[in-house]
């Protein structure tokens, strides 16, 4: 099946200050599939995610040079804003965050945020977003709960339904399960299964066995280069470089 | 065994020294309950706190302390609608917007905002402030309005200070959590980060009232000091403290009393300023 490039990362290097920190990466992450980055701590690996969003614009002394395209538009372009880039492509993070407030207004807060204030398409979206991240039957009764006094599976599902609620095309996931018990990690994952059907997905794990089962494509870094990038299966089971090979049969990392 | 005896020595010094404040503020308790109780028996609960008359020279004396209780209430919350709004942005404003650079020359300002002696800020409203009202609204400046910006500017530096680190404790996973929906740095700031953080800015508007309502030396300056029911913002008000303060020096037998147990209201207002602060504080420890 040849499906289009959602992304296509072109000739990227990455500086925090002096230190070189992603090296000439060229990556093209298709529609639809899920593509999963591993490589040991500090490889790079949730630094090029953060790129992909423009969350790195948040910290001082980072410096990009290369392209990224999204859908063919350079997501460092002059005229691309960056508010609607993360409307575009949503974000899941390690630690689950949700807000302080309500399960319903965690979920209202992005449409609110976008223009939405009909009462009535706040609760349709609500309910979809809720659903689709597949914790509207825990949590229906219970909207008005703060949205901190549920486990931390639920609350990373509250966060994804909370992604889900703008209605993104990208869902970036930075090491989603990493915080979480085996169940509530089961849960996810087949929640990302799911996913794939309507959204493209990148999802960073330290987990190479997470990374074996939801993907589609593997990506391999290590000290800021990307070593291999292929369909998971050959990754796992004919790694072309030797370097991969030692990682997935755990000679280090 | 010598050094056990050292341990124990120096346990034994550091209790006395944590007990101090506590025999303190219970000999502070003791002096004034004592002193002012019996008075307020005497002379009735109901006759001190409601009572509209302050007439210590009149014969029969009359010792109303309504007038004072009112006139502490209305500064205090002109104060809070002045200094609050105020403090409260430009915590926000050092804690997320503001450059390194302008953080460095506002930071140790407000800081010293905070140690500039009472007199001092009382003296600079009567030159300053006062005039200025008096142009604006007549009479002689001094009153309500005047006593409120005063002690809105002397609040300042509470609520910023508290307010500041409370909107600095909140997680930054807050903030990039709304970044990455797609809201702008002003609105995730606005609807997610400043409301995190509500319970610290409300502990520091409890503080920043605790504060404006025993101010006593500045308030003294601008406050008009009239014992009357106060009539209107523009006219002048006595407060609880300089009360105390204008008559205590030529006060005696009942008279000083009642001064004594315009001490003890005053007491209360603040223990119970104080309680609400630690309810507040209890609850967000809660959460």
């Amino acid at each position: 099946m040849n499906r289009k490039d959602k992304i296509v990362i072109k000739d990227m290097d990455l500086y925090y200050g002096d230190f070189h920190a992603l090296k000439n990466i060229n990556m093209k992450i298709k529609e639809k599939y899920i593509t999963a980055i591993i490589g040991p701590s500090g490889c790079g690996k949730s630094t090029l995610l953060k790129s992909l969003n423009r969350m790195n614009d948040l910290i001082e002394g980072l410096r990009i040079e290369g392209n990224i395209l999204l859908d063919g538009k350079d997501i460092y372009g002059e005229d691309f804003d960056v508010n609607l880039l993360r409307k575009r492509v949503g974000m899941v993070f390690q630690r689950p965050n949700p807000f302080p407030i309500s399960i319903y207004d965690n979920i209202a807060y992005g449409p609110r945020v976008h223009g939405i204030r009909d009462k009535k398409r706040l609760d349709e979206i609500v309910e979809r977003s809720l659903r689709l991240a597949a914790i509207w039957d825990e949590v229906k009764d219970n909207l008005k709960k703060n949205a901190l006094r549920i486990s931390g599976g639920q609350q990373q599902r509250i966060c994804i339904a909370r992604a889900l609620a703008v209605e993104p095309e990208v869902l970036l996931m930075d090491e989603p399960t990493s915080a979480l018990d085996p169940i509530s990690t089961a849960k996810i994952e087949e929640l990302i299964e799911e996913l794939k059907r309507d959204y493209t997905i990148v999802i960073v794990t330290h987990n190479m066995q997470q990374a074996a089962r939801v993907s589609d494509y593997t990506a391999f870094m290590l000290k800021g280069d990307l070593v291999e990038y292929d369909k998971t299966e050959d990754i796992f089971s004919v790694p072309k470089d030797k370097r991969t090979e030692d990682y997935i049969t755990g000679r280090f990392g | 065994m010598k050094g056990n005896f050292t341990e124990s020595f120096m346990k034994g010094i550091f209790l006395i020294c944590a007990v101090t404040s506590i025999i303190a503020i219970l000999l502070m308790c003791i002096f004034i309950f004592a002193g002012g109780i019996p008075f307020i028996q005497e002379y009735g609960f109901k006759n001190f706190l409601l009572g509209t008359e302050w007439k210590p020279s009149n014969i029969p004396q009359s010792f109303g302390i309504l007038p004072m209780i009112l006139g502490s209430i209305y500064v205090t919350l002109g104060a809070v609608i002045i200094g609050v709004p105020i403090g409260l942005l430009t915590a926000i404003y050092l804690a997320k917007f503001s450059s390194k650079r302008l953080y460095r020359f506002l930071k140790p300002g407000i800081n010293l905002m905070a140690g500039i002696p009472s007199i001092v800020y009382g003296f600079f409203a009567l030159v300053v402030i006062v005039p200025i009202i008096r142009d604006v609204f007549g009479g002689t400046g001094m009153n309500v309005i005047t006593a409120s910006l005063l002690l809105g500017i002397m609040i300042l530096p509470t609520v910023i200070s508290m307010s500041e680190a409370a909107i600095r404790a909140v997680p930054n996973s807050y903030y990039e959590g709304s970044i990455a929906l797609g809201a702008t740095h002003e609105k995730s700031i606005f609807s997610v980060v400043v409301p995190a953080a509500k319970s610290g800015i409300i502990s520091s508007i409890i503080l920043a009232i605790g504060r404006a309502i025993g101010e006593t030396m500045a308030v003294i300056l601008v406050a008009g000091n009239q014992a009357r029911m106060p009539v209107g913002i523009t006219k002048g008000v006595r407060t609880l403290t300089t009360n105390i303060v204008i008559e205590m020096a030529y006060a005696a037998d009942a008279h000083r009393e009642a001064l004594i147990a315009t001490a003890a209201v005053l007491f209360v207002f603040i223990l119970i300023i104080n309680g609400a602060f630690l309810v507040v504080k209890r609850r967000t420890n809660l959460e």
